[in-house]
């Protein structure tokens, strides 16, 4: 689906100092696959998932989707189609006053015909649980909902994939779980592709893949048992394993015996209390 | 020394169809030198709580003092009285406007009626505090810092008009682990070299148990909880979490280890305290 080869990313900024925000990258994302990316403020996270629907382009090397090439700019609409983008702040993304006509903006800007419209928008506010808000005025939305109104909006053009950057940042612990469920949700029963930025590595444990990247590279990679039990590691780079790693790897380096890939509470607490 | 809201209600668009009542007959002091956490879901009425307390919005009904000194008045005291209390808002860094780091900073404090003397010292100190070297980042331009950075200049312009009272909503928001500690580490050291009280608005249950000395629990615009965090969580954890917050990560999981047989004490506020309380649980040494 996404195939990512020696990406890189420089600029200039205004001191006339070229900055290389992505220096090198390989990674390639299956269908239908969840990965997360963490990574420190300025480590590339973002250039990089800007570049998977042609809001960047490569200054070198090359990202494809589904086998487009996306510094062709035939390509672009094409590719923005199947890669939808969901970002930080919740008020920033929402265009009408009524909900459904929202989720209807980007259907009707590509030029569905009138008459799918609403069965796309009513399909796409089912699937993030928000039929009942169809007639609701989006600003007085939770912002948990009103992510969960442009995740919908994404889901309305139909993509392959959708590239959520730190879309929790904003949001209340209700809201933070709303959009990890409706997110994993999407990716198991609708098989969407999901790339999730996050600085809460809680969620990321409910990703198939995480992806840890330092100064424009990817560090590391692996499952998140793989990734998570790498506490001193992940510390180093500025970042944070769960709290049931970090109590594991503290047990482990007083020299108690604990099996290795502990990262959740449960997995903590049978290998405690047998 | 304390700001006093009164029995305060603040309704949103009076008079229209979009009339909402965002705070209700809500009572709280803050004395110098407290570190109050803010929690409640979004909408919850935390933010209009805290715009109250510099006279940004005035309650419909109610009083909002400092000192007795009324800060909704007209008046050169009244503005003086407001003037202590320093706000940061949400993603302050996007506030940022100067052309340097020392031109963004001293825009408070100039606007306060500092001579230009008293400005580069308010400067230099507020700086000092949030961890930036004066001679390294004053003549840079602060857009081009990271995120963290960016943030403590930001914190660094509100620091420089010396307020006894520092609010801050969510002045973590979107930092990595390692620039969120940075910032309260500074926040702290405020705290205590100055004895400004810090009110802090937070999503974040393990930021409110780990600095805060007090909290409160807002919901449907009324004040639902106030006390200290550790006790609030262990005596209302599932109401918190019916309202839409939460309880520390560190508590669910010592829950869950009571839960399965082990004995641990109470108050476990972090991860070295429970690491600490499995090993004597479990006789280790």
């Amino acid at each position: 689906m996404i195939k990512i080869e020696n990406l890189q990313h420089y600029y200039t900024d205004s001191d006339g100092n070229e900055v290389k925000a992505l220096d090198g990258v390989d990674l390639t994302i299956g269908q239908g696959e969840f990965v997360a990316i963490i990574g420190a403020n300025g480590s590339g996270k973002s250039t990089l998932a800007r570049h998977l629907n042609c809001l960047l382009l490569p200054t070198d090397g090359r990202v494809e989707i589904s086998g487009l090439d996306t510094r062709e700019e035939k390509n672009m609409w094409d590719i923005r189609q199947q890669v939808g983008m969901v970002f930080q702040n919740p008020d920033n993304q929402i265009v009408a006053a009524v909900v459904e006509e929202d989720v209807a903006f980007g259907p009707e800007n590509i030029g569905v015909p009138g008459p799918e419209i609403a069965p796309r928008v009513a399909k796409a506010l089912a699937a993030v649980g928000m039929t009942e808000y169809a007639k609701h005025a989006p600003h007085r939305l939770s912002g948990g909902q009103k992510q969960r109104v442009a995740i919908a909006g994404i889901m309305a053009l139909e993509p392959k994939c959708i590239v959520l950057d730190e879309p929790t940042a904003m949001l209340d612990p209700q809201g933070r779980k709303e959009i990890v469920s409706t997110v994993q949700k999407l990716n198991q029963e609708k098989n969407i592709t999901i790339v999730y930025i996050t600085h809460y590595m809680v969620e990321a444990l409910a990703a198939d893949r995480v992806v840890v990247m330092e100064k424009g590279h990817v560090r590391f990679m692996g499952t998140p048992k793989e990734v998570f039990s790498r506490v001193d590691e992940l510390e180093a780079l500025g970042l944070e394993a769960p709290l049931a790693a970090k109590v594991a790897s503290e047990l482990r380096k007083s020299g108690v015996k604990l099996p290795s890939g502990i990262i959740t509470d449960e997995e903590l607490a049978q290998a405690l209390c047998q | 020394m304390s700001i006093k809201l009164s029995n305060i209600y603040h309704t949103y668009s009076k008079g229209t169809p979009f009339e909402r009542l965002a705070l209700q007959d809500v009572s709280v002091a803050i004395a110098k030198g407290e570190i109050v956490a803010i929690i409640g879901h979004t909408g919850s009425g935390k933010s209009t709580l805290v715009q109250h307390l510099n006279g940004l919005l005035k309650p419909d009904k109610g009083t909002a003092t400092i000192d007795d000194m009324d800060i909704t008045a007209k008046g050169q005291q009244a503005k003086a009285a407001r003037q202590q209390v320093g706000m940061v808002f949400q993603y302050p860094e996007h506030q940022i406007f100067a052309e340097t780091v020392f031109e963004d900073i001293a825009f408070g404090p100039r606007n306060k009626g500092f001579n230009e003397e008293e400005v580069a010292k308010a400067v230099r100190e507020a700086m000092e505090f949030v961890g930036l070297d004066y001679d390294t980042f004053a003549e840079r331009s602060p857009f081009q810092l990271s995120g963290g950075q960016m943030r403590r200049v930001a914190i660094a312009g509100v620091v420089a008009m010396n307020p006894d009272y520092l609010v801050l909503d969510e002045p973590s928001a979107g930092l990595d682990p390692r620039s969120r500690n940075a910032v309260f580490r500074e926040i702290m050291a405020l705290h205590k070299s100055r004895g400004i009280a810090i009110v802090l608005v937070t999503h974040s249950m393990e930021e409110a148990v780990k600095y805060a000395n007090r909290m409160l629990v807002i919901n449907g615009g009324q004040v639902l909880f106030d006390g200290e965090p550790a006790a609030i969580f262990k005596e209302h954890g599932d109401e918190l979490v019916q309202v839409g917050v939460d309880v520390p990560q560190v508590y669910k999981l010592a829950d869950l280890l009571r839960h399965k047989g082990m004995s641990l004490p109470e108050g476990i506020k972090d991860e070295m305290a429970l690491v600490k309380a499995i090993k004597q649980a479990k006789g280790w040494k």
